[in-house]
């Protein structure tokens, strides 16, 4: 919860009475990244930090409209007093969010939810496998370790967009790709005029990479039928099932584990997630 | 008090109006803790934010609450206090006195309290009445209660007190039926082997996702968020108003994937939660034998009958 100090309560002095209250945020620049999505980069008041890991999210409100959540898309490693969240065109709150403009204020709880446990990925090479929108909250994570780049081995990329306008982030993807440290593959399920990439689904990319399992660290986030098709791969490549980890999208309310939308089986995805390493949830009907 | 042909928990303005004893309520007592829609913030939309406004009801004591609805609120507490510490709940469950009852006789044949074990409560109650006939026995469970109890005419219970209580507590348990085919214990595991049960499709082709069952339920907790605009588009409040898992969208996400696409996966969670999911989260059943989402279904999709069904189905030969 972002640091303040009117929790005043008589009988429970441990209760925050702010818990449902969004603190202001200015959106400082608008970028849009393709027909559907923008990036808002947002400042919190009086210097305030986010203080997030990536992976988590934030709700964000449009007062009048509602709240939805929405996974950080900047690194900690790059926040400067701000941070960004990638946001798509697809419901009441967001398509509100779309018609605000640079200056507007909207409201921000969090950041929510667990992470990536990176300091366990140290010294190990990282496969990032995004799909589509999913790639939002990976790049935090990827920003973050490039920021820290010495601490890990390999750095592997695996992209897939439904077509080559809808790739995200492309300054980043082109930066990434200039890098020797960098393998990144990018494929798009129907090409264009304009593309001479691979073509097709994300799982076609994982027969051009070879990697040690042993040390190996994936990270996989995207739509929910993709999950299935590139575990499959992942686990076909001997990565064990720990070393796997997903960022698992759901209707969310309250973001602080009260409002049951989230519910996995007894796991509320808000709390315990909404990143999970593979093992754990494995087990989870309705999980994936 | 009596309302609309039953009984209701309802603002008493004349003692007269008051029944103690009563065969449960049409809503539980959970209406006073979690209304069905409350606030959570108030806001201007010129940008000048939000104001965090809880609804400060009176001190309420609410009179003559049955012991499954105590274990319901013992984990409603729990969950609005676990983790991130629920303002509203909590500011409104800080001036709640509960004066509960001990339930001398069954409500009816949809009430299972007995084999979920709330058919007596040791805690969870400012105060506790026992009805000897006569009197009262009064139990006092906080200084809150204690205090309470000062307004009224009470005696020292003296060792013929003790006696009569005892015999009218013990007296009352054989009243009451076991109505699951197992022991309670045995129903998270039993859940657990019941995942891929042909019953919950059979309860999905039934349903009728009117949510009946969870509106009722005093263990329900879930809700929605939700904001409301006043008709000078200036002002503003978001709400939070009950929501139930057994309606379509209540899973689905912006992009449209539903996690429990049907009513048959639903039914499954909602079961699961009140057997299982709850007690792993939570330490607590999710159902405690109340029966009134069973009085409430309108197509008889009933704990009981669920539950024993999937016993059945474990016993003859580990069908699935």
């Amino acid at each position: 919860m972002i640091a303040n100090n009117n929790t005043t309560l008589v009988r429970h002095a441990e209760v925050d009475n702010q818990l449902f209250m969004p603190v202001p945020a200015r959106i400082i620049r608008i970028k849009p990244l393709t027909a559907l999505e923008k990036v808002f980069t947002l400042e919190l008041p009086e210097g305030l930090s986010l203080g997030h890991r990536p992976g988590q999210f934030v709700e964000v409100s449009v007062m009048g409209v509602g709240e939805a959540p929405i996974s950080v898309s900047s690194s900690p490693s790059r926040s400067n007093g701000m941070f960004e969240v990638c946001v798509r065109n697809v419901g009441d709150v967001t398509s509100a969010l779309h018609r605000l403009q640079p200056g507007a204020t909207l409201g921000v709880r969090g950041p929510y939810g667990r992470g990536f446990p990176t300091e366990k990925f140290r010294g190990k090479d990282v496969l990032f496998a995004p799909g589509g929108l999913g790639l939002a909250p990976l790049r935090s994570l990827i920003n973050q370790v490039l920021d820290e780049r010495a601490l890990f081995g390999r750095v592997i990329i695996l992209y897939g967009a439904r077509t080559p306008s809808e790739l995200l982030f492309k300054d980043e993807l082109e930066e990434w790709g200039k890098r020797s440290d960098v393998e990144l593959l990018l494929t798009v399920d129907r090409g264009d005029e304009t593309w001479n990439g691979n073509v097709g689904v994300i799982t076609t990319l994982f027969r051009h990479v070879s990697v040690y399992p042993r040390n190996t660290v994936a990270i996989t986030c995207g739509p929910p039928v993709m999950y299935r098709f590139v575990l499959m791969e992942l686990i076909g490549k001997g990565i064990s099932e720990g070393n796997i980890y997903l960022s698992l999208e759901r209707r969310m309310k309250c973001g602080v584990g009260k409002c049951g939308h989230c519910q996995i089986n007894n796991v509320y995805a808000c709390q315990s997630g909404p990143v999970f390493a593979y093992s754990e949830i494995k087990g989870l009907e309705e999980a994936l | 008090m009596e309302a609309n042909g039953g009984y209701a928990f309802r603002v008493i303005e004349d003692p007269e109006e008051m029944r103690l004893n009563y065969p449960t309520t049409i809503l539980p007592p959970k209406k006073f803790l979690l209304p069905p829609k409350e606030t959570l913030i108030e806001f201007k939309s010129n940008g000048d934010g939000a104001v965090f406004s809880p609804q400060m009801d009176p001190p309420t004591v609410i009179f003559g609450v049955h012991t499954c609805d105590l274990h319901a609120i013992q984990l409603l507490d729990h969950v609005f206090k676990t983790g991130h510490a629920d303002p509203n709940y909590l500011n409104r469950r800080s001036h709640t006195l509960i004066v509960s009852v001990e339930c001398l006789n069954p409500c009816d044949e949809n009430s299972f309290c007995k084999s979920m074990g709330t058919l007596t409560a040791d805690e969870g109650y400012d105060l506790h009445l026992t009805d000897l006939g006569d009197e009262y026995a009064v139990d006092v469970g906080t200084e809150a209660g204690r205090s309470l109890l000062g307004y009224a005419q009470t005696t020292p219970a003296s060792a013929t007190d003790m006696q009569k209580l005892n015999a009218v507590l013990s007296e009352k348990w054989p009243r009451f039926p076991y109505r699951l085919d197992f022991d309670v214990s045995d129903l998270p595991s039993l859940l657990s082997m019941s995942m891929k049960s042909s019953l919950w499709n059979e309860l999905g082709e039934r349903c009728l996702a009117c949510a009946a069952c969870t509106n009722v339920c005093p263990t329900c907790f879930c809700f929605d968020v939700k904001d409301e605009v006043e008709m000078d588009l200036q002002h503003g409040k978001r709400v939070r108003i009950w929501d139930s898992c057994q309606l379509d969208e209540f899973a689905t996400v912006a992009g449209g994937h539903n996690f429990r696409k049907n009513c048959a996966l639903r039914q499954r969670h909602r079961f699961m939660r009140k057997g299982k999911y709850i007690l792993e989260a939570h330490n607590y059943l999710g159902c405690v034998g109340c029966g009134r989402c069973a009085r409430a279904c309108l197509v008889d999709i009933t704990p009981v009958g669920v539950f024993n069904e999937l016993y059945r189905q474990k016993e003859v030969g580990g069908q699935t």
